[in-house]
């Protein structure tokens, strides 16, 4: 299935969940926040939450930055 | 100095100096630059994680947080509702509920968009978390950021990134004056002066990014901008003379030697 991960067009296998996403990416889940069509996700969730066709996912965590930065 | 610790919504702040972890050569010099500063409060900004690209050192690799305080800022963000939506990620990270919360008004000056941040503020508060708001040097902003619940509030001397340094020191004042909350001020100042003037001025700290990672050494800048803050807090915890026009002489005129 096709999903959009950080605003990047995917391929994943179907109705895998966030936390097995997390794993296949080999991302820290302790450090991540992450939003499921702009709904947040709760970490106790992202082992039940599973990810469909179309979806759009985010994967944030904490950057450099101090006032404005890109 | 302990004893003179900053308390923001009963959090401890060992160091009145806070720093930004942007515009660093890597981030080696981050580290070895932020442990020059003494700074036990460090601010990231909140972005997607690097998927193409997972080898990639995670900056939480260098800057412990068990070690410092982390504050998440909303950097970036022009309107309320993308201020909140990033506030609320970054808690959900759930390393910390501060958030230093950006509305940015304009691309040119970086200036607050003071309407923006109260309405994201609010919302903020309300979902629990401590806000700590970037706002123009405005006293009434920033009691009516008080008044919806923010536990300190953080006015700009200058333009982001600007290093003009303190640009109204009367308007911090009346800001002091005016709210009963911690005043750190945030943005614009460039070098160990503008930080000693602004604590000796009596606000409670300074966050600062450009004026350590800019600078030509950054870990001695780091190092000044520590004893600046320390220097500035001294001097107005020691209460400074007031100044007069005319001389006062320091050396006794009794038993000066005669004609």
């Amino acid at each position: 299935m096709t999903i959009t991960l950080n605003g990047e067009k995917k391929q994943m296998p179907d109705g895998i969940t966030v936390i097995a996403l997390l794993e296949f990416l080999k991302i820290q889940r302790q450090r991540v926040a992450v939003e499921l069509n702009r709904e947040i996700v709760k970490k106790d969730l992202y082992g039940t939450t599973a990810i469909k066709e179309g979806d759009s996912l985010e994967v944030v965590s904490f950057m450099a930055g101090g006032g404005f930065e890109f | 100095m302990i004893d003179d610790a900053l308390i923001i919504a009963g959090i401890e702040f060992n160091s009145r100096l806070w720093v930004g972890t942007g515009k660093y050569k890597d981030f080696a010099e981050t580290k070895k630059a932020i442990e020059a500063s003494g700074a036990d409060v460090v601010t990231v900004s909140v972005r997607r994680v690097n998927i193409i690209d997972k080898g990639k050192e995670n900056l939480l690799d260098y800057i412990d947080p068990k070690k410092y305080k982390i504050l998440p800022n909303t950097a970036g963000c022009y309107t309320a509702k993308d201020a909140v939506r990033t506030a609320m990620l970054a808690a959900e990270a759930g390393i910390t509920k501060l958030v230093k919360l950006e509305v940015i008004g304009d691309e040119k000056t970086l200036f607050p968009d003071n309407e923006a941040t109260l309405e994201a503020a609010k919302a903020l508060v309300k979902e629990g978390l401590i806000v700590l708001p970037y706002v123009s040097d405005d006293p009434i902003v920033a009691r009516k950021l008080v008044d919806i619940g923010c536990p300190a509030v953080m006015p700009l001397a200058a333009p982001i990134g600007s290093g003009l340094g303190i640009r109204n020191p009367y308007n911090l004042l009346i800001i002091m004056q005016t709210v009963k909350v911690p005043i750190i001020v945030d943005a614009g100042v460039g070098t160990a002066s503008d930080v000693a003037l602004a604590m000796e001025l009596g606000c409670d700290a300074v966050l600062l990014n450009t004026a350590i990672a800019g600078a030509k050494d950054p870990i001695s800048m780091a190092q000044a901008m520590k004893y600046g803050v320390l220097a500035g807090r001294l001097a107005y915890k020691a209460g400074r003379i007031p100044k007069k026009l005319y001389a006062t002489a320091s050396s006794p005129i009794e038993g000066m030697i005669g004609n």
